[in-house]
């Protein structure tokens, strides 16, 4: 396999539009930047020869959005106290955020070429030492949200007006250190945190359902004293406006379900446990960027 | 004890201290000087005696519950947004229920947490097992970017909560329950990964710390009688340690005995037994404890184990043969 190399790298820095832009024109930007990120994510994936491209493209919508026109920071601001937190649970999409990252300009594009090789800032889940604007290092599941909620805590005491927010895969709702943090955001009324769930109900070999069922999300959620919204998670209108609008309730921290699928919007990957972290082979890589390029 | 008056000025006969007032009482201070810094508990404000903190600074004792994994991940969290998070926890819970927190949200991201392990060791005496943190050095200790420190003394418990504060990163502190006489002067400044010889010698060497510390000493009280001459050298930093102090001593005495409420397998006693091995082998004793102890109070468990001052003496005087 030919490694990853700079002509593989095509994807341009796409930076943000002014955050007084036209609803219309964030929302298109946001779904050129996805698309963009994709198409770079899955060359990540191919050459590096690893990944975790299902839960990646999953993601990607909601990364997108995050960074391309809701969070306050930019690669100017990623020192400043006051920005506002992104926190990725789900480490293992690594490779999503790395790309995203890389589109906004917070990480040089050409050191994408580096993804998963010996000695590469881009590990195959996120140092925040290594990359500017990774807040967490994050892996093993469960521990984003704990994190999180302690930030929210920090703003809180601050007065601040900064925000955090967390993507959590849905399997990784099965670890019980994310319901011990649900109570505990919930208690301090931390109404500018926001949680949002990968929900593409897919895990490492099955179904979240077959393997310890979740639902009823929505009202376990509520119950534990969220706010409650349900997105479609690859609707860039719907994520912009859900996510750029926290919070909903005072004092209530916010649950944003995005339904999703793990592989979008590939044909072949799309909602299929086996693209978990399957490697796309030549042909499918051609094949995904053909669909990513003419739909 | 039946010899006071043959050793009037004995550490046995010092007035003793337990080590979480100190702590309390330094808490307090280092908050009212630096508004960074907060407590996080699980449930424990009681058993870390924070009821004066918490009164004092509501806002700044974030209690999450009996919840040890949201504990660690909080504080990692409330270090982001620029605040120093001492954690203060029953060690047993803490270290164990929360390790892959420590590992991953404080050691591995760099943050600047302070983990207090509370009524470390074998405190909990008679509650057994569960509740005892024998573990606790040695599986932090197989952790990178983590500093251990076993206070010896209310003094040193201060002064390695200064030090903690003052330096940005993540470390973790024992804090004894059980009563200890003080074994250090005023004064006393605590520097990472700095021994400190108590006591000259020449003959064989006592290396220990926390509340064994001053058993140790007692028991080169009593060799000396016998015209046996102990170094004691505390050694408040198990990770990094004074390879350095751990060397000099075995080349320059016949042995070293190790001393520590906590397991015989990877903590001080193995932590100086690797360097020994590796640049001056020598005969090494490891005190500590080996197994998961009976039923009994602390005092009576470390006895048990060999680390009376008649029981660390005993242990030098087999080594030297």
């Amino acid at each position: 396999m030919t490694a990853l190399a700079a002509e593989h790298i095509t994807m341009p820095v796409l930076h943000r539009l002014h955050p007084h832009a036209h609803r219309d024109e964030q929302i298109a930007h946001i779904a050129e930047a996805a698309r963009q990120i994709r198409i770079q994510d899955l060359k990540l994936v191919h050459y590096a020869g690893a990944g975790h491209i299902g839960g990646d493209l999953s993601a990607i919508d909601i990364l997108a959005t995050l960074y391309g026109a809701v969070l306050n920071v930019t690669p100017e601001t990623v020192d400043d106290p006051d920005r506002d937190r992104f926190i990725l649970s789900k480490g293992h999409v690594a490779g999503a955020l790395y790309t995203t990252l890389a589109a906004f300009g917070f990480l040089p594009v050409e050191e994408l070429a580096t993804f998963l090789k010996p000695l590469s800032k881009l590990n195959g889940h996120p140092n925040r030492e290594y990359v500017r604007g990774i807040e967490a290092n994050t892996g093993p599941l469960g521990h984003g949200l704990p994190i999180a909620v302690g930030h929210a805590i920090s703003a809180k005491l601050d007065v601040s007006r900064r925000r955090t927010y967390v993507l959590v895969g849905d399997g990784e709702l099965q670890e019980g250190s994310n319901w011990e943090a649900l109570m505990a955001a919930s208690h301090y009324e931390l109404d500018r945190l926001t949680v949002i769930v990968d929900r593409n109900r897919l895990q490492q070999g099955a179904t979240v359902r077959e393997t310890n069922d979740l639902e009823p999300l929505d009202q376990k959620a509520s119950a534990f004293g969220f706010a409650v919204l349900e997105v479609n998670g690859h609707d860039r209108g719907d994520l912009f406006d859900v996510l750029s609008s926290v919070p909903f309730r005072p004092g209530k921290p916010t649950f944003v379900i995005a339904h999703t699928h793990k592989g979008h919007p590939i044909s072949f990957m799309s909602n299929n446990a086996a693209w978990h972290h399957k490697v796309p082979s030549a042909a499918e890589l051609e094949q995904a960027l053909d669909e990513l390029t003419t739909t | 004890m039946t010899d006071t008056i043959s050793r009037p000025s004995s550490v046995a006969d010092r007035p003793r201290y337990d080590c979480r007032n100190a702590y309390v009482e330094t808490l307090a201070k280092l908050a009212q000087e630096d508004h960074r810094i907060v407590g996080v508990v699980n449930d424990s404000v009681g058993s870390s005696k924070l009821d004066a903190f918490k009164k004092a600074f509501p806002d700044r004792l974030i209690n999450v519950g009996i919840a040890e994994q949201d504990m660690v991940g909080v504080a990692a969290g409330l270090a982001n947004g620029g605040r120093i998070a001492f954690v203060s926890a029953a060690s047993c819970f803490l270290t164990g229920r929360a390790l892959e927190q420590i590992k991953a949200d404080v050691a591995y991201s760099n943050r600047n947490v302070k983990l207090c392990g509370m009524s470390p060791g074998m405190a909990y005496g008679e509650l057994g097992p569960t509740h005892h943190s024998i573990e606790d050095i040695a599986w932090l200790r197989a952790i990178d970017n983590m500093i251990i420190v076993v206070p010896a003394d209310p003094i040193e418990t201060a002064a390695a909560m200064r030090w903690a504060a003052e330096t940005e990163g993540p470390a973790f502190i024992r804090v004894s329950r059980m009563s200890v006489p003080e074994l250090y002067p005023e004064d006393y400044t605590f520097i990472p990964g700095r021994a400190i010889t108590l006591r000259e010698g020449d003959d064989i060497t006592l290396i220990s710390n926390g509340t064994v510390l001053w058993r140790a000493v007692a028991a080169a009280e009593q060799l000396a009688e016998e015209a046996i001459s102990a170094r004691v050298i505390s050694m408040p930093t198990v990770k990094p340690l004074d390879t350095e102090a751990v060397i000099k001593a075995a080349r320059e005495t016949a042995g070293i005995v190790t001393a520590e409420e906590a397991t015989v397998a990877g903590a001080l006693g193995g932590a100086v037994a690797e360097v020994v091995v590796q640049n001056h082998p020598t005969k090494v004793k490891i005190l500590g404890v080996p197994e998961f102890a009976p039923t009994g109070s602390a005092g009576f468990l470390l006895d048990r184990y060999g680390m009376s001052p008649d029981g660390i003496a005993e242990a030098a005087r087999a080594l030297l043969g």
